[in-house]
């Protein structure tokens, strides 16, 4: 049974077709990307997964169950965390304090939780600023803190909206690196969201593209590079 | 700050015997306004939900306790937890509208202000409550009926109450619903993310707020010994409630009590001299003043700033 389930999944914003009829897969421990060119339904697709938003037509299933009715917070509770594209830190907060708020939806106990944000912190490379307020953070600081919130609700399914977009080289570097770790030492499933393909071609197993809402192509990271009509979505079609 | 905080204590405990009439009523009402911006504070400062019609609940739990205690002789020792349990009911009624339905901001506002303008008609024109000259508690000087010959009792009665409401935002701040309300205030999708339930949380917010704040409607009956539904229920008394909380600084724990400290004096003062000088109300536009200063200026209340400064102090002596 796969971990998630999309079938055929609509969306309608008045007149325009967000999502229109998609459907995907995850197993359980597989890094799928997701991509496409900008307005092709991506961020709206992990809304209608993570319960931000409920589809017009088609169903979400989260390790077997329909995920219907169920609002972010319940779904988080089942396993099912996410980043969002424009990072949400609690501005008025501290790291530490940021980071408990995930780490409460596991336990109630306030030390315990306390305790297990400060691994989380240390994971992402935060410990230096653990004390100090979210809004003091540089964005990639932010990027990572969004991470380490989501982490810290021990998620079996994470979904990463391009918690690289607007980081340096170096920055990304150091993104990629907390992903691999991510991958090896928690057993992760991903489902992320990105615009840097060096990232995406070498860290996913499987890609599927999205275009207009639609699903345009699926397969490993090689097979859709050399897909034509993904070539033409991302460059346009060549004039005779 | 344990030791400020213990000295602090220790003087307000023998304070009374050194106090005339008249600034022994001030402490009291210092306290007690302090107790309900505290109640306040639970939703509006930590939740970031603004009620605006918290004399509703004020209102409710002192008509509760009086009619109880009128018709059936009851304790207002009892009555006072029946009391807050009737304001908690009505926090739960606007909690479940507003949330529910996902008000935010104005709109909350709004409908905080538009119960407690529903709960004063409906009081003013209910026969058995009084009507609009509402009920007028005979004295008896009866402990156990919450009466007492000398102020000083109403005093401890309200430092109490101040102590306990501190001590219960001090509990909440270390439980799960005081890390979760605190998220909920600074962004409200971010916390469903990470498994807030909302709703929930803001829901426990009010009904706590709510009852704390019925409670404190007891002590408002008996200490002035007469409810008006034009009082008890009004605008003027939800605005005392929140001004403080917001002077002093809302979401900390020693923000409404900073703010009752500064603004029941302040308001005393100009009571005496604008008064004397036959311009009665102007106290009114010094504390809308004052209020427009603290936002322009001091946006967090004066708490923050307050510790920023001690703190420098205390590194610069070592």
């Amino acid at each position: 049974m796969p971990l998630l389930e999309v079938v055929d999944v609509q969306k309608r914003f008045g007149g325009l077709r967000a999502v229109a009829g998609t459907s995907l897969t995850v197993e359980a421990g597989e890094i799928v990307g997701l991509i496409g060119p900008n307005g092709a339904g991506k961020t709206t697709l992990f809304h209608l997964i993570s319960g931000f938003l409920t589809p017009d037509a088609g169903g979400v299933r989260f390790s077997g169950e329909p995920t219907l009715g169920l609002r972010p917070h319940a779904l988080c509770q089942r396993g099912l965390a996410r980043t969002f594209q424009i990072v949400k830190p609690f501005h008025g907060l501290t790291v530490l304090e940021n980071v408990r708020v995930g780490a409460l939806a596991r336990t109630p106990g306030f030390a315990e939780a306390t305790a297990r944000a400060r691994e989380v912190i240390a994971f992402a490379g935060l410990e230096a600023k653990t004390d100090q307020l979210a809004r003091a953070l540089t964005l990639a600081e932010r990027k990572r803190l969004e991470l380490a919130r989501a982490l810290a609700t021990e998620p079996r399914l994470l979904l990463l909206d391009e918690v690289m977009a607007g980081l340096t080289v170096g920055e990304a570097q150091e993104m990629v690196e907390i992903l691999g770790v991510l991958r090896r030492e928690f057993s992760l499933t991903l489902l992320v969201i990105e615009h840097v393909m060096k990232v995406v071609m070498t860290m996913c197993d499987r890609i599927v593209v999205l275009d207009h809402g639609e699903k345009l192509a699926e397969g490993t990271p090689a097979m859709v590079a050399g897909h034509r009509a993904v070539i033409d979505a991302y460059l346009g079609v060549a004039s005779a | 700050m344990r030791w400020p905080g213990l000295t602090a204590l220790l003087i307000l405990l023998v304070l009374p015997h050194f106090l005339g009439s008249y600034l022994l009523t001030v402490f009291i009402f210092i306290f007690f306004y302090a107790y309900l911006g505290q109640a306040w504070n639970l939703l509006g400062g930590y939740g970031g939900q603004i009620s605006l019609g918290h004399a509703a609940f004020v209102g409710v739990g002192a008509y509760t306790t009086t009619y109880l205690a009128m018709t059936y002789g009851l304790s207002p020792w009892i009555g006072m937890l029946i009391g807050g349990a009737a304001a908690a009911l009505l926090g739960a009624v606007i909690g479940y509208l507003g949330f529910r339905f996902g008000l935010r901001g104005f709109y909350f506002i709004l409908l905080t202000v538009a119960v407690a303008e529903i709960c004063r008609l409906v009081v003013a024109h209910t026969d058995a409550l009084g009507g609009a000259l509402g009920l007028f508690i005979t004295y008896t000087g009866d402990p156990w009926q919450f009466q007492f010959s000398d102020n000083r009792y109403y005093y401890y009665i309200a430092l109490g109450l101040m102590l306990a409401s501190m001590g219960t935002v001090a509990a909440v701040e270390r439980t799960r619903l005081g890390a979760y309300l605190v998220a909920v205030r600074e962004d409200e999708d971010a916390s469903e993310a990470l498994g807030v339930n909302t709703f929930r949380t803001k829901l426990a917010a009010i009904v706590l707020s709510a009852f704390l704040t019925g409670v404190g409607g007891t002590f408002y009956a008996n200490y002035l010994f007469s409810l008006q539904p034009n009082t008890a229920f009004g605008i003027p008394l939800s605005v005392e409630i929140i001004l403080r909380p917001i002077v002093g600084g809302a979401g900390t724990l020693m923000g409404p009590i900073l703010g009752s400290f500064i603004l029941s004096p302040l308001a005393e003062v100009s009571r005496i001299y604008f008064a004397r000088g036959g311009l009665s109300g102007t106290h009114l536009i010094v504390y809308g003043l004052l209020l427009i200063t603290v936002v322009l200026f001091l946006p967090r209340g004066a708490y923050p700033h307050l510790r920023r400064a001690l703190e420098r102090r205390r590194a610069h002596h070592g």
